[in-house]
């Protein structure tokens, strides 16, 4: 069974982003990047699967600058086989990212898709569903468990009322929560490893992909900030404040 | 303009997460029709009808949207989304789910979780866990839009009286079953609509040390949350999380227990209008968003306040 996991370069999860002097985009000069945590996760999954036996080759994909060969290799550190960097310099927003990812399904015929719920940069949460509508696979979102049984996944998906299991047949788009696994480190001898595995680069024009923003970014602000609290000394003057000054409890 | 607002339900009844779209609706301008897809679920496109300023209230009813699955939700959203200028839903994880998959059999980018309306192709939304806000134009001929329910106040959920009309449609893809669900059954109010959220974090120790919490919130009519770290360590399950990957609350007092304040927590309730944090450690960044700060350890402190309430 062939996996293709979907990976994503962005910002580090600890760095605290500003925006531009003139407030046009975020400052991204000089900031620490990393793979999406959630991409991590898949990988991690993708990996998993390989160890259990059920998934015979990880291709790891990645559609961003050239600098996204770094979190390529992380990938292949962590036991991806080979990769694919569709390389643009463009900043794609998700429905031409799933555009670019279908092309690579069509050639690559994976089995399943692993990718992580959302990207911590933009937030959106869209990719995988916009890849399930334009491959016509089923989709299984927000997954924290998943299993493979001959041509099905069995995946338990993180839902607001609780836990939701759907049954899917493959080849089917499954994307990760926090939940799903803890990634492991990549040993060194493995990082080693990686630099000499495959990596393909190819572009979103010779997939044949439209990649025009339908989005016009017209800035970015901080968020109102809250004005400072206090500190209360014990509970009844917590309770006190809560009852008379904020009159929040009665 | 016009806008289709899909309806959020469980089939008996509809969630009221659903007002806070038609609130984000009423903001853009122009007519509002309400989409109502599921199976038996007459009674929540009754309640749809009630909501003030709809035009009509559209239903899908077949065996086949029992379980809001997407690959057969998605294809009848975008059937219906013909002839209007926006579809939205509010952010719950059924939308989430649904909608980009809607966009893109609309050949539309979506925009996900807006937070404020501009004009009708402009919007706001959070970015980087809240970190920062974008403006966004949309060139696409159909938006499709998810809200942030807590950015926008609910409509009034009654004082209409839509028209109901049925939508004779069947999609079954086939491409995913329902198998099953474990949903949590509680008597407290939800943490996304309660007044008053308590939650806490990994200083909690353990799951049964959250009884503190469940008493307390039990006397003031609250829900009860939690921060990932107190999910990940299997205290309480994954639908309490509070966070940029959990629930979006934003209630009328936020008291933090145990919980230092991760920017991802945060993303989660810094706009609930009283902030209240304990936490033995005066350093925890939690503190930057309180309005009411205890130095103190949960332990002494929970036992005091559930007896001062």
């Amino acid at each position: 069974m062939k996996v293709l996991v979907a990976v994503k370069r962005v910002v580090d999860y600890n760095v605290k982003v500003r925006p531009k002097s003139d407030m046009t985009d975020v400052d991204l000069a000089n900031v620490k990047m990393s793979i999406n945590p959630f991409c991590e996760i898949a990988v991690e999954e993708a990996v998993r699967l390989k160890e259990k036996g059920v998934a015979t080759e990880i291709v790891a994909v990645s559609v961003g600058p050239q600098q996204s060969q770094e979190q390529l290799r992380t990938a292949l550190a962590l036991g991806a086989d080979r990769a694919i960097l569709i390389n643009t310099d463009e900043t794609l927003e998700p429905l031409a990212i799933a555009k670019c990812l279908k092309a690579v399904c069509e050639s690559e015929s994976p089995d399943i898709i692993l990718m992580g719920k959302q990207a911590i940069d933009g937030d959106n949460n869209q990719t995988g569903q916009m890849l399930g509508a334009l491959t016509g696979y089923g989709q299984a979102t927000f997954a924290s468990e998943l299993t493979i049984d001959g041509g099905n996944a069995t995946v338990i998906r993180e839902v607001d009322g609780g836990l939701q299991t759907l049954a899917l047949p493959l080849p089917a788009i499954v994307t990760a929560d926090l939940r799903l696994n803890e990634p492991r480190y990549a040993s060194l001898p493995n990082i080693m490893k990686a630099k000499k595995k495959q990596l393909d680069t190819t572009t979103p024009a010779d997939l044949g992909v439209d990649i025009a923003n339908r989005v016009t970014l017209l800035g970015v602000e901080l968020p109102a900030e809250r004005a400072a609290g206090i500190k209360v000394e014990d509970i009844s003057q917590l309770v006190d404040k809560l009852k008379n000054e904020a009159k929040v409890i009665s | 303009m016009s806008t289709l607002v899909i309806a959020e339900h469980d089939n008996s009844s509809m969630n009221v997460a659903t007002l806070n779209s038609v609130a984000a609706a009423q903001a853009i301008g122009g007519d509002i029709d309400i989409l109502v897809v599921g199976t038996d679920c007459q009674a929540a496109a009754e309640q749809a009808a009630q909501v003030a300023g709809i035009g009509k209230v559209m239903v899908a009813d077949n065996a086949a949207y029992a379980h809001s699955l997407a690959e057969n939700v998605a294809p009848m959203v975008a059937e219906a989304a013909a002839g209007y200028s926006h579809i939205m839903a509010t952010a719950t994880t059924t939308a989430k789910n649904i909608i980009p998959r809607v966009a893109a059999l609309l050949d539309v980018q979506a925009i996900s979780d807006i937070s404020g309306v501009v004009s009708e192709d402009t919007f706001k939304r959070p970015i980087y866990a809240g970190n920062l806000i974008a403006t966004v134009q949309s060139s696409d001929a159909i938006k499709v839009l998810t809200v942030r329910g807590t950015a926008f106040d609910a409509a009034p959920a009654e004082g209409g009286s839509a028209s109901i009309e049925a939508v004779a449609s069947a999609h079954d893809s086939a491409k995913s079953s329902f198998i099953g669900e474990e949903v949590a059954v509680s008597d407290r109010p939800e943490l996304t609509a309660a007044d008053i959220v308590i939650s806490g974090g990994r200083g909690m120790g353990n799951g049964e040390n959250f009884d503190m919490l469940y008493s307390l919130a039990d006397k003031l009519g609250a829900a009860v949350g939690a921060s990932r770290a107190a999910v990940d360590a299997g205290f309480v399950p994954n639908d309490m999380q509070v966070g940029q990957t959990g629930k979006i609350v934003a209630p009328d007092l936020y008291v933090a227990v145990g919980i230092s304040g991760a920017i991802q927590h945060l993303a989660g309730m810094k706009d609930s209008k009283v902030i209240v944090a304990i936490n033995k450690d005066e350093e925890a960044p939690i503190f930057s968003v309180a309005d009411y700060g205890l130095v103190a350890d949960l332990f002494v402190a929970l036992p005091e306040l559930d007896a001062a309430v």
